[in-house]
């Protein structure tokens, strides 16, 4: 049994080659990024040529490309950090009414706790919404199986299958068996398709009504699957059924026929880690979506009481609960026996089942914060450099920036933004203040973030007319996740003419330590232009620059 | 037998190659392991931490309960004491001493090494030094693990093993290199505990 040392996400890039995969189209995103990255290298390393391993303008065409290429009926996945699916889910939810025909996974990398992100929005309800079955493993081998089988059942069903991971599964590594490659499917079009992929209403209805059939069979094959598992104790022998002193089981109530535990995906992996001797409580653990019905009524039958162990929002806990809460009595975290946001950890499920947190230490009071940092040496810093200077010459200045290393803008001693939302809001947001008054209004975005959501927030300001300045700090890279390749590499100048942009008002410039003069004057007359200026301060990553250097 | 390990240090310090030696060593003897890792923005600069956990049953959980770390191994003292709630009472900490100041407010460098006081069981080494003086200053992370290969639970010629096959790929010289610094890195950990 040959055993590899896997993160999370090479153990899904790894299953997916190894199940045949033709194609994977994604946009990089914390924390999903090296599942793409891996199969990248894999195609380089391993010669497997006939794979596509590529970085999108976005996740929307990600999707829809993998979309393609699962019409015609090859393998594909799609990965995407959790606000990606929010970009993509105009395909995702009507890829739910098409179906598909090759295999296709979606893979949504959510992060609770918001180690990287905006937000911590939990997919698992984007999953319901469109109806799919939905995986959620607890360790990498599961992550690792369920990729590899998942593409069966989709192909099966006829529809993509959602697997959700979390950051912490996602950057954990852990060993993992791997099975043979099988061979990547041949185009194969389906023959009697009709009309499923010609989504106009007479059609899609029609669809709709064949996705709510179909939820019959995905509630069956999640009742027999082996990742969804119900644990009933034996009664302890020779007792009265009184708990022992020393036991470990949940010291919740326990009155009646006590607690029953529902622990979702990870969250199974902190409950064992509270009973290394095995579960006292009735347990169901869940790694596959819709909720098993059958086994949940199984375990309320057995207890009086559930609580709901799940990384994210309480999607379950809702579900079992029921909006008035007159049924069930649940435990989560809408009641607050676990905290409602952030990460859970196996100390949070300790407190939630009663038992004591020991911490002999605590963190010294010397001890400061270390938030990140722009890099010494990179190219944003002597464009927020610059651009402070200039600021400081108008009262009302604003600043509207963006998601990328830049928006490390925000932090001391720039402190050089005053808004990160979304991808391409920067753009749009400046617009909006402009009209509202605001001058001047200056949007700052990267060079990959502007192809992924930008360019269409340019022609919306071309096309006003809007006194808005763009800065479009570009560093030939997706630099936040690690320096992926940019869409907008090399393009941004002609893009940007091509909008619509005045070539007056189209401006380039090295942003370095001896420019700094002139890339003021720049940001000045173009702060002045009663128009769409767009500046350009262009120069490479340095930890790409670095990287290049090492391995020549 | 379980043994469960917290790293810490700063972005881009490397202690995730220290995890990569562990584990591959771990994975060689057999052992079952978990190992989280940090991604993303806190690399720019920020904390970061591993929790890395080694034992010959299946590990639960990818995340080190509080209380339950057998040893810090910290590429920055100040970074050591900010993971002090996952330490077992008679856990151990060993740092590298000297400090990596990227932020204005970096406390005075005599409160950090206070706060060591009150810890029983520490191994404060300045390995970016010994690291220099070896010639070889970018093996300061392997002279680091060298110092806590007496609390890890892994023979040392299987680290030795690890060494090799996580930087195999560089080449022979990179291998030796840090081989030197791994045993150097040992050597100093007892001399520091004679003392």
């Amino acid at each position: 049994m040959n055993k590899q040392l896997f993160l999370g996400d090479e153990a899904i890039a790894q299953a997916a080659i190894d199940a045949g995969l033709s194609g994977v189209y994604s946009y990089p995103g914390t924390p999903s990024t090296e599942i793409t990255e891996y199969i990248q290298n894999a195609v380089k390393t391993q010669c497997i040529a006939s794979l596509q391993a590529v970085w999108c303008a976005n996740e929307k065409t990600a999707l829809e490309t993998a979309l393609g290429m699962s019409y015609a009926g090859k393998r594909t996945l799609s990965c995407m950090k959790h606000v990606g699916l929010n970009v993509a889910a105009d395909a995702f939810m009507n890829i739910a009414m098409s179906g598909i025909n090759g295999g296709m996974i979606i893979v949504t990398a959510d992060d609770p706790s918001m180690h990287s992100s905006q937000n911590e929005q939990d997919n698992r309800v984007y999953g319901n919404f469109a109806m799919i079955p939905m995986f959620e493993p607890s360790n990498q081998q599961e992550a690792y199986d369920m990729v590899y089988e998942g593409y069966e059942l989709s192909e099966k069903s006829g529809y993509p299958i959602l697997l959700r991971i979390t950051t912490r599964m996602a950057h954990s590594r852990a060993g993992v068996v791997t099975r043979e490659m099988k061979p990547q499917n041949p185009v194969r079009v389906e023959k009697d398709a009709g009309s499923r992929y010609i989504l106009l209403p007479a059609n899609a209805r029609k669809r709709f009504k064949i996705l709510i059939e179909k939820q019959k069979e995905f509630l069956e094959a999640s009742e027999n699957s082996k990742y969804n598992r119900l644990f009933i104790p034996q009664p302890p022998k020779g007792g009265d059924g009184q708990q022992n002193a020393q036991s470990q089981s949940a010291k919740l109530p326990l009155e009646g026929k006590g607690v029953g535990i529902v622990a979702c995906g990870l969250a199974f992996n902190y409950l064992q880690e509270n009973f290394p001797n095995g579960f006292e409580n009735p347990v169901l653990k869940i790694s596959q979506y819709p909720l098993p019905k059958k086994q949940l009524l199984q375990l309320v039958e057995a207890c009086d009481e559930i609580l709901v162990l799940e990384d994210g929002y309480p999607v379950v806990e809702e579900q079992l609960k029921g909006y008035l809460g007159m049924g069930l009595k649940v435990h989560g975290r809408l009641d607050g026996t676990l905290q409602r946001d952030g990460e859970l950890t196996p100390d949070k499920v300790r407190k939630a089942l009663g038992l004591e947190v020991v911490s002999p230490y605590n963190v010294p009071e010397v001890v400061a914060m270390r938030p990140p940092a722009l890099c010494a040496g990179c190219g944003h810093r002597d464009v927020y450099e610059a651009l402070n200077e200039v600021l400081k010459e108008y009262e009302n200045a604003k600043v509207f920036s963006d998601i990328g290393c830049y928006t490390l803008g925000a932090l001391p001693p720039f402190r050089a933004i005053d808004s990160c939302i979304d991808m391409g809001a920067s753009i749009t947001m400046a617009r909006g203040a402009a009209d509202a008054g605001i001058f001047p209004a200056v949007a700052v975005i990267g060079d990959s973030t502007f192809t992924h959501s930008g360019m269409t927030g340019l022609l919306d300001c071309v096309n006003a007319n809007a006194n808005v300045l763009i800065i479009i700090s570009d560093n030939e890279t997706t630099g936040m996740t690690g320096g992926q390749d940019s869409a907008a590499t090399g393009r941004i100048h002609d893009i940007c003419k091509g909008i619509g942009v005045h070539p007056d008002h189209l401006k380039e410039i090295v942003p370095l330590k001896k420019n700094f003069e002139e890339m003021k004057k720049l940001i000045r007359e173009e702060i002045e232009y009663p128009g769409v200026s767009v500046i350009v301060p262009c120069r490479e990553c340095i930890q790409t620059y670095a990287r290049k250097a090492r391995n020549k | 037998m379980k043994t469960d390990i917290i790293l810490a240090g700063v972005g881009g310090q490397g202690i995730l190659s220290i995890a990569a030696v562990i584990g591959e060593a771990a994975i060689e003897d057999g052992l079952y392991m978990k190992q989280s890792e940090v991604h993303g923005m806190s690399q720019r600069g920020g904390d970061v931490q591993s929790h890395l956990r080694i034992s010959d049953q299946p590990v639960a959980s990818d995340l080190i309960p509080s209380g339950s770390a057998d040893i810090i191994i910290s590429l920055e003292p100040m970074e050591a004491l900010r993971y002090l709630p996952y330490l077992k009472k008679d856990g151990w900490v060993v740092t590298n001493s000297k400090s990596f100041e990227n932020i204005p407010n970096y406390p005075d460098k005599e409160n950090v090494m206070e706060a060591y006081r009150l810890l029983p069981n520490k191994v404060i080494l300045n390995v970016e030094q010994i690291a220099k003086d070896l010639g070889t200053p970018r093996s300061s992370n392997v002279v680091l693990l060298g110092a806590a290969s007496p609390y890890l639970p892994i023979d040392f010629f299987k680290l030795e093993n690890g060494i090799r096959s996580i930087f195999g790929k560089k080449g022979e010289e990179v291998v030796e290199m840090n081989l030197r610094a791994l045993r150097v890195g040992a050597g100093k950990c007892i001399e520091c505990l004679d003392r």
